[in-house]
C-alpha cells in the first residue's frame, strides 16, 4: 500500500532553510530573491481561550489569531527540493519556531546594523538548538559601515559561525549566502564523528 | 450618507493583529474540531493523492485538496493554496488519510543532518541557479 501511482510524478525529498531576523529585516525580501515561486503565504493559528459567544448559538467560541509565514521553494533537481521559510518576527511566536525547526537543514540569520539586538533572539535560539546557521549582514544603505569582523564581534557569535554581508533584494548575494550555509552545514556533517 | 442605525457599531471582524493579520474563526470548515499543533504533518511533508475526486468526497475543502495533490505537493504549499490555515489544513488531510484517500511522504528523522551526498547537490543546485 501507498505506492505512488506509476502516472504521478516522484515525490522528491525536501529540505528546509529557515530565514530569521528581526521585523523589516529582509526575511521576505530574502525568500523572493531565490525562490522560483512568489513567496507564498502559510498561516498558523493561535487559538485562545474562549472570548465572547457566538450569536446565533449562543454557544462560547474559541477566539483565534493568525501568524502569517512566508515561504519559497527551489526545486534543486527532480528528487531534491529546498523550502525557505520566514519566521515570525515576534517572539510570541516562538512556538512556531520550534515546529518550524525541525528538521530544519539550517538557518539563515538576517542582522539589520541599525537594529543589531533585533537578532539577539534569533541567534541564542539557533545556538540551544544546534541548528546550523549563518548570519547575513543585511546592508540596507550600502554605505557598508560595519565589516563582517565588527558585526561577529557585536553579535558575540562563535568563530566557527559564517558572517556575510548581503543584499537581501540580490539573487546572487541570498545565493551565496545559502551556498555558505550548506557549506558551513557539510563541514558540520564531515566533522562530526559517525555513530 | 447611510441612516442605518447600525452604522458604527463594530461587527465583523475587527480584530487585526498587525504582525499576523485578521483575527479569525476557522473552525466551521473542520466542524469545529480542533487538533493542538502538534508537529504531526510537518511543513515539508509530502502529500499525494491516492485517488483522483470521488462523488463522495467530503467537502469543498477536501475535494481542492485531493485536486491540488495529484501532483506531489508539501503541506505549505496545499495550505497556502487552498487558503485556510495550516491547523484546519491538517484536520482535513487527517480525514483525507483515513479514508484512503492520500498519502503521506514524511521528511526524513529530525535528528539527523543530511548526508554528505545530499548536501553536496544541494550546494551544486544552488551554484547553478
Ligand atoms: N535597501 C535595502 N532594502 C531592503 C533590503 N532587504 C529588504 N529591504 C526592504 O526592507 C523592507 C522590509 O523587508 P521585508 O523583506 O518585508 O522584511 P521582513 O519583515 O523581515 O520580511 C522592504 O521594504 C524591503 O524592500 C536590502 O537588502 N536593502
Ligand atoms: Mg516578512
Amino acid at each position: 500500500m501507498d505506492s505512488v501511482r506509476s502516472d504521478t510524478a516522484p515525490v522528491p525529498q525536501a529540505l528546509k532553510i529557515l530565514v530569521a531576523g528581526g521585523f523589516g529585516a529582509g526575511k521576505t525580501t530574502l525568500v523572493g530573491a531565490v525562490s522560483e515561486i512568489a513567496p507564498l503565504r502559510t498561516e498558523e493559528v493561535l487559538t485562545t481561550a474562549g472570548v465572547g459567544t457566538d450569536d446565533t448559538t449562543g454557544v462560547a467560541t474559541k477566539t483565534t489569531t493568525t501568524v502569517a509565514m512566508d515561504f519559497g521553494r527551489i526545486t534543486i533537481n527532480p528528487s531534491l527540493v529546498l523550502y525557505l521559510f520566514g519566521t515570525p518576527g515576534q517572539n510570541r511566536f516562538w512556538f512556531l519556531w520550534d515546529e518550524l525547526a525541525t528538521g530544519a537543514l539550517g538557518a539563515v540569520v538576517l542582522a539589520d546594523t541599525r537594529r543589531l539586538a533585533d537578532s539577539f533572539a534569533a541567534i541564542d535560539y539557533f545556538e540551544q538548538r544546534n541548528t546550523p546557521f549563518v548570519i547575513a549582514v543585511n546592508c540596507f544603505d550600502n554605505d557598508q559601515r560595519y565589516t563582517a569582523e565588527q558585526v561577529r564581534e557585536a553579535l558575540d557569535v562563535d568563530g566557527h559561525v559564517p558572517v556575510l554581508l548581503t543584499d537581501a533584494r540580490d539573487r546572487m548575494s541570498v545565493k551565496n549566502v545559502l551556498i555558505t550555509l550548506v557549506e558551513h552545514v557539510l563541514t558540520m556533517v564531515r566533522s562530526s564523528v559517525p555513530a | 450618507m447611510s441612516t442605518d442605525p447600525l452604522d458604527g457599531v463594530e461587527e465583523g471582524p475587527a480584530w487585526w493583529d498587525h504582525e499576523a493579520g485578521p483575527v479569525v474563526r476557522p473552525y466551521m470548515v473542520t466542524g469545529g474540531r480542533v487538533r493542538p499543533t502538534t508537529v504531526d504533518f510537518d511543513l515539508i511533508t509530502y502529500l499525494v493523492a491516492t485517488a483522483t475526486l470521488a462523488a463522495d468526497t467530503p467537502s469543498p475543502e477536501h475535494q481542492a485538496i485531493l485536486a491540488l495533490t495529484q501532483e506531489p505537493r508539501a503541506v505549505a504549499e496545499v495550505a497556502s493554496r487552498v487558503d485556510l490555515p495550516l491547523g484546519v489544513v491538517r484536520v482535513l488531510l487527517c480525514d483525507l488519510l483515513s479514508d484512503g484517500l492520500i498519502s503521506r511522504y514524511d521528511p526524513p528523522a529530525t535528528d539527523h543532518l543530511p548526508n554528505v551526498e545530499t548536501l553536496q547537490a544541494v550546494i551544486h543546485g544552488l551554484r547553478a541557479l
